[in-house]
C-alpha cells in the first residue's frame, strides 16, 4: 500500500506532486535548520570568538530576505497546488483503453458494496477491475461517513448518505491491491479493508460472466439485510436485480442504515460489531 | 428519578477503567484527607479556591493542565501499545474501548491540556508584563477557570460512570447522532465542551480586555512584549471562534435531545455543514494554541540571547497576519469531500500563505540569536528544540495543504504525525519552555536544571522516535484510528513508535522528578532578586513570587524591553533611590462565585448527560442564583494600607539593589 509505489496515473501524479513539494520545501528547510543549530552553537555564551552585537535588532535587508524566502516558496508551491488541483480533480475522467467501467460504491456498516450497474453484478469487500480501463466511481454511504481509498491508485473521497461523490481512477498493472476506509465510522471500521483485483481486460468479461451466475441476488431486500451493522469476513458476490439500486440508496428511497440495536444497558450501547466478533 | 442512570452504567466488565478510576479516586480521597487532617482546608479555600488573583488562577490552570496531561498521556500509551500488538489480532483493547480512548485522548489533550496550559501562562504573566495589578475582570477569571475544571471533571467521570464518545475528538455526525451513538458518550463529550467552552470564552474576553484597556503608563501597543501581542491575537481568535463551537455543539445536542435534524441523515440534515462549522472553529483553534507558544519562544530566545527581539515590528505584523488568515483556511480539513478544484486550490494556497508569517517568525528568532550571547538554560533548549521540530511540522503541514498530496494523506497516520509534530513540537514545547522560564516568578525558586535538561532530551528524541514512524506508516497507506490491522508493512513502524512512546514517558518522569527535586532543594534554588534570568520585561521587575498587588507603583515604561531599560538606567544613575512615597492599594476581594457556579454547572452537566431533569433544574437555578448574588454584591474591593505596601516593597528593593549593581553590565 506504499504511496510511493503507484499503480495508476492518478496515484503517480499525486505522489509526484507530493515528492516534488517536499523537495521544494527541503531546499529552504534544511539550510534553516542548519543555520539554527549553527547560530546557536557559534553564539554560545562561552565562545570568546563570537562577536556580541546586542544592537543588531533590525535590518531592512534581512527583513526583506526573510519575508521573501517563504513568500517565493509559497508562490512556487501555490502554482503546484493550483495546477495540481485542476489536473487531478477527482471528478475529472481519466482516459484509458477500452470502454469505461462504471462502479457504484456504497459504504455500509462495516463493509464495502461495489455495484457494477452495466454488468448487473455486485460484490462485497472485493473490487475487481480491468487493467488500463477508465474507472468511473459514484459513491455514497448507507449510513455514516466513510472515505473510499485505494492508496496505490490515488485520490480518496468521502462517502455520505443521501449524496453522491465522484471519483475517477485507472489501474495500470495487473495484480492485487488493497483499499480501505480512511474515515472513522464506528466499531467495525478497521475491518473495512477490501481487496482490489486488477485483472487483464481480456479476463474481465469472464469474471463478470462467472459472477453473474451467482446464486445470491442483490435487491432491496437483500441489501437491507446487508446494511445491518456487522463485519464481513467473506467475499460475497451477487447478481444485481435492479440496476437502479444505487440511485434508490443515494436518494434515500431506501432509508439510511440502522445504528446499533437498542442499548440493553443504560448509557453503554452495544453494537453489532461487538456481537459479530 | 435518576433518568438513564442505574448500576449498569458502571463498567464492571471492564477492569482497566475501573482500576484506573479506583486508583484516581483513592488518590483524590487521600489528598483530601491529608488536607483536612492537616488543617489546610481554610488555607486552600481562602488562598486558592476563592482566589481572584490572576497569578493563583494561572497556577491552578497549569496544575489542571498537568494533571490532565498525565491522563491524556496514559491514553496515548494505551493506544501505542494497542497498535503495536494488534497486528492480525484484536490486541488487548476491544473496539468499543479503544475508540473511547482515542476520542478522549484528542479531546483531553486539546481542551484540557493545551488550552488550560497556555491560558494559565497568559493569566500568570500578561498582567505582570503589562505592569498592571490584575486582569480586567478578576472574578470572571475565576469563573472561567472553574468551568474549565468542570469540563475536565465530567470527562474523567465518563471513565467510570457510563462511557465516553467513541466518535473521535470532533464527534462527526452522523456517527455522533442518536441513531448511531445511542449511549451517553457523545453527551459527555458535548456537555463537557459546552461548559468548559463558556469558561474559555470568558477567559478570552477577559484577556482581550486586559491587553486593550489595562496597560501601565507608557506601555503603548508597540512597546508591549511579544507574549502580550500573541496573547491578544490568540484571545481575539478565542472570542471569534469559540461561539462557533458552542453553536455547533448546541445544534448537535438539539439533534440528540429534541429530535432536531441539523446534521442527521434524515429530514434534510446536512453532515457537511457540521464539518464546515466545526473546522471554522477548529482551524483558528490551532492558532489559538500555537500563537501564545510563539510569544513564549520570543521572550525566551530574546532573554537567553541577551538581545532584544530581532525585527519586533515584523513579528507583530506576522502575529496579526496569522490571526486574520487563520480564519480563512478551514476548508483544507476536507479537501476530499468532493469540492471543485477552484475551491480546493484557493483554500490550499490560503493555507500556505500562513506559512509566510510563520516562516518570518522562525527567521526572526534565528537572527535574534545571531550576535547574541546564548545561555543554554532549559527554556532555551526547549526553544531551539521547537525551532527545529516545528520547521519539519511546517513542511509536512504545507505538504498536506497541496490538495493532490492531501488526496493521498488525508486522515492518514502521516496527518496524525503532522499535527502531533506541530502541537507537541510547537504548543507543548512552548508550554514547557514557559513553565521552566516563569516557574521562579510564580513560586520564588528555580527548577533543577539537570532534571530539566534530561526531561528535554528524552522528550525531544522520544518525540522523533514516536512520530517519524507514524509519518512512514502514513506513506504506507495506514489510516488513523485503526483498532487492529492485517498489513505486515505497518507492523515494524508501530513497534518503533511504541518504543518512542516509552522514551517520551521517561521524559515525563524526568519532568516530575525535576519538580520533586526542586521543591526539596528550594532553599538552594531560591530566587531572591525576582530576576533570575536577567530578564527584559516587566514581570521581572517585581519580586518572586510577586506580592498580591504585583507592583507597589505602576511602572513607567519608556521603550521596548521596559525592565531592561530600567536596569540600564538605574545603573547609570548609580542606583540611588529616593525613598518612595507609598499609597494605599485597592485590590479585588476573593470570591467563591467561580467555584460555586462551577459546582452547580457540574451538577447540571451530569444531570443533562443522564436525563435527570429535576437535577438539571436544580443545577441551572443554582448557577444562576450564584451569578445574581454576585451581581448584587456591595463591596468587591479591599484596601491594602500604604504601610503594608511599603513593608513588602522595601524587602523587594533591598534584594534588588544588589542585583541592579550587576545588571546592564553586558
Amino acid at each position: 500500500m506504499n504511496l510511493l509505489d503507484p499503480q495508476g496515473p492518478v496515484a503517480a501524479a499525486n505522489s509526484t506532486i507530493l515528492v516534488d513539494s517536499v523537495f521544494i520545501m527541503l531546499a529552504i528547510v534544511v539550510p534553516t535548520i542548519i543555520a539554527i543549530l549553527g547560530f546557536a552553537f557559534w553564539f554560545r555564551a562561552s565562545n570568546p570568538k563570537a562577536h556580541f552585537q546586542p544592537d543588531f535588532v533590525y535590518s531592512g535587508r534581512v527583513e526583506m530576505v526573510v519575508w521573501a524566502i517563504p513568500a517565493l516558496t509559497v508562490i512556487l508551491l501555490g502554482g503546484v497546488a493550483w495546477i495540481g488541483s485542476h489536473q487531478l480533480d477527482p471528478a475529472a475522467p481519466v482516459p484509458g483503453t477500452g470502454s469505461p467501467v462504471r462502479i457504484q460504491a456504497v459504504s455500509l456498516d462495516w463493509k464495502w458494496l461495489f455495484i457494477y450497474p452495466d454488468q448487473r453484478i455486485a460484490t462485497v469487500n472485493t473490487l475487481t477491475v480491468p487493467a488500463g480501463a477508465e474507472l468511473n466511481f459514484q459513491l455514497t454511504s448507507s449510513s455514516v461517513m466513510n472515505t473510499f481509498f485505494i492508496p496505490q491508485l490515488g485520490s480518496m473521497i468521502y462517502t455520505m448518505n443521501g449524496m453522491v461523490t465522484k471519483l475517477n481512477l485507472r489501474a495500470d498493472n495487473e495484480g492485487k491491491l488493497q483499499g480501505l476506509s480512511a474515515h472513522f465510522s464506528g466499531d467495525g471500521f478497521p475491518d473495512m479493508m477490501f481487496d482490489v483485483n486488477v485483472i487483464s481486460p481480456l479476463a474481465f468479461p469472464d469474471w463478470v460472466a462467472t459472477t453473474a451466475k451467482s446464486n445470491a441476488v442483490l435487491n432491496e431486500e437483500s441489501y437491507k439485510k446487508l446494511m445491518q451493522q456487522g463485519i464481513e469476513k467473506g467475499r460475497p458476490a451477487y447478481r444485481l436485480d435492479d440496476p437502479r439500486l444505487f440511485d434508490l440508496i443515494a436518494t434515500q428511497h431506501i432509508p439510511p442504515g440502522p445504528g446499533p440495536e437498542l442499548a440493553s444497558e443504560a448509557g453503554r450501547s452495544h453494537s453489532g460489531g461487538h456481537d459479530a466478533r | 428519578m435518576l433518568g438513564k442512570l442505574d448500576w449498569s452504567a458502571i463498567p464492571f466488565d471492564q477492569p482497566i477503567p475501573l482500576i484506573a478510576g479506583a486508583v484516581v479516586l483513592v488518590g483524590i480521597l487521600a489528598v483530601l484527607a491529608w488536607v483536612v487532617v492537616k488543617g489546610h482546608l481554610p488555607y486552600l479555600w481562602h488562598e486558592w479556591i476563592t482566589s481572584v488573583d490572576h497569578k493563583r488562577i494561572g497556577v491552578m490552570y497549569i496544575l489542571l493542565a498537568s494533571v490532565m496531561l498525565l491522563r491524556g498521556g496514559s491514553d496515548a500509551i494505551m493506544m501505542r501499545i494497542q497498535q503495536a500488538v494488534a497486528y492480525q489480532s484484536q490486541g488487548y483493547l476491544p473496539p468499543e474501548h479503544y475508540n473511547q480512548i482515542f476520542s478522549a485522548h484528542g479531546t483531553i489533550m486539546i481542551f484540557f491540556v493545551a488550552m488550560p496550559f497556555v491560558i494559565g501562562l497568559m493569566n500568570l504573566i500578561v498582567p505582570l508584563q503589562l505592569g498592571v495589578r490584575d486582569v480586567a475582570f478578576p472574578t470572571l477569571n475565576s469563573v472561567g477557570f472553574w468551568l474549565t475544571a468542570t469540563g475536565a471533571l465530567l470527562v474523567n467521570l465518563s471513565l467510570v460512570i457510563g462511557e465516553f464518545a467513541r466518535t473521535g475528538w470532533l464527534a462527526f455526525p452522523p456517527l455522533s447522532e442518536l441513531s448511531y451513538s445511542p449511549g451517553v458518550g457523545v453527551d459527555y463529550y458535548a456537555w463537557s465542551l459546552q461548559i468548559s467552552g463558556v469558561g474559555t470564552l470568558v477567559a478570552g474576553i477577559n484577556l482581550v480586555t486586559t491587553v486593550l484597556k489595562l496597560r501601565t503608563k507608557g506601555m503603548n501597543y508597540l512597546r508591549m512584549p511579544m507574549f502580550c501581542w500573541t496573547t491578544l491575537a490568540s484571545n481575539l481568535l478565542i472570542v471569534a471562534a469559540f461561539p462557533i463551537l458552542t453553536a455547533t455543539l448546541a445544534m448537535l445536542l438539539l439533534d440528540r435531545y429534541l429530535g432536531f435534524h441539523f446534521f442527521t441523515n434524515e429530514a434534510g440534515g446536512n453532515v457537511m455543514m457540521f464539518m464546515n462549522l466545526i473546522w471554522a472553529w477548529g482551524h483558528p483553534e490551532v492558532y489559538i494554541l500555537v500563537l501564545p507558544a510563539f510569544g513564549i519562544f520570543s521572550e525566551v530566545v530574546s532573554t537567553f540571547s541577551g538581545k532584544a527581539l530581532f525585527g519586533y515590528r515584523s513579528m507583530v505584523l506576522a502575529t496579526m497576519a496569522i490571526c486574520v488568515i487563520s480564519f480563512m483556511v478551514w476548508l483544507h480539513h476536507f479537501f476530499t469531500m468532493g469540492a471543485g478544484p477552484d475551491v480546493n486550490a484557493i483554500f490550499g494556497i490560503a493555507s500556505m500563505i500562513i506559512a509566510i508569517p510563520t516562516g518570518v517568525k522562525i527567521y526572526n528568532w534565528l537572527f535574534t540569536m545571531y550576535g547574541g550571547r546564548i545561555r543554554f538554560a532549559t527554556p532555551m533548549l526547549w526553544s531551539i528544540g521547537f525551532m527545529v521540530t516545528f520547521i519539519i511540522g511546517g513542511l509536512t503541514g504545507v505538504l498536506v495543504a497541496v490538495p493532490p498530496a492531501d488526496f493521498m494523506l488525508h486522515n492518514s497516520m502521516f496527518l496524525v504525525a503532522h499535527f502531533h509534530n506541530v502541537i507537541i513540537g510547537g504548543v507543548l514545547f512552548g508550554a514547557f519552555a514557559g513553565f521552566e522560564y516563569w516557574f521562579p516568578k510564580a513560586f520564588g525558586f528555580r527548577l533543577d536544571e539537570r532534571w530539566g535538561k534530561l526531561a528535554f532530551w528524552f522528550t525531544f528524541f522520544g518525540f522523533y522516535v514516536t512520530f517519524i514512524p507514524l509519518y512512514v506508516a502514513g506513506m504506507l497507506g495506514m489510516t488513523r484510528r485503526m483498532q487492529h490491522y492485517d498489513v505486515a508493512a505497518w507492523r515494524p513502524w508501530m513497534l518503533v513508535a511504541a518504543v518512542g512512546m516509552a522514551v517520551l514517558t521517561i521524559g515525563v518522569i524526568c519532568q516530575i522528578m525535576q519538580i520533586v527535586v526542586s521543591i526539596r532543594n528550594r532553599e538552594a534554588l531560591r530566587d531572591r532578586t525576582g530576576d533570575p534570568w536577567d530578564g527584559r520585561s516587566l514581570e521581572w521587575a517585581t519580586s518572586s513570587p510577586p506580592p498580591v498587588f504585583n507592583f507597589a507603583f505602576n511602572p513607567d515604561v519608556r521603550g521596548e524591553d521596559a525592565y531592561w531599560d530600567m536596569k540600564a538606567h538605574a545603573k547609570q544613575q548609580s542606583h540611588e533611590h529616593d525613598a518612595p512615597e507609598y499609597h494605599d492599594i485597592e485590590m479585588p476581594r476573593n470570591s467563591p462565585t467561580g467555584f460555586v457556579c462551577a459546582f452547580f454547572a457540574t451538577i447540571m452537566g451530569f444531570a443533562l448527560i443522564w436525563h435527570i431533569w429535576w437535577m438539571v433544574v436544580l443545577g441551572g437555578i443554582g448557577a444562576f442564583a450564584t451569578f445574581v448574588v454576585f451581581a448584587w454584591r456591595d463591596h468587591d474591593e479591599y484596601v491594602i494600607p500604604a504601610e503594608e505596601v511599603a513593608a513588602i516593597d522595601r524587602v523587594n528593593l533591598a534584594e534588588r539593589r544588589d542585583l541592579v549593581s550587576m545588571a546592564g553590565t553586558v
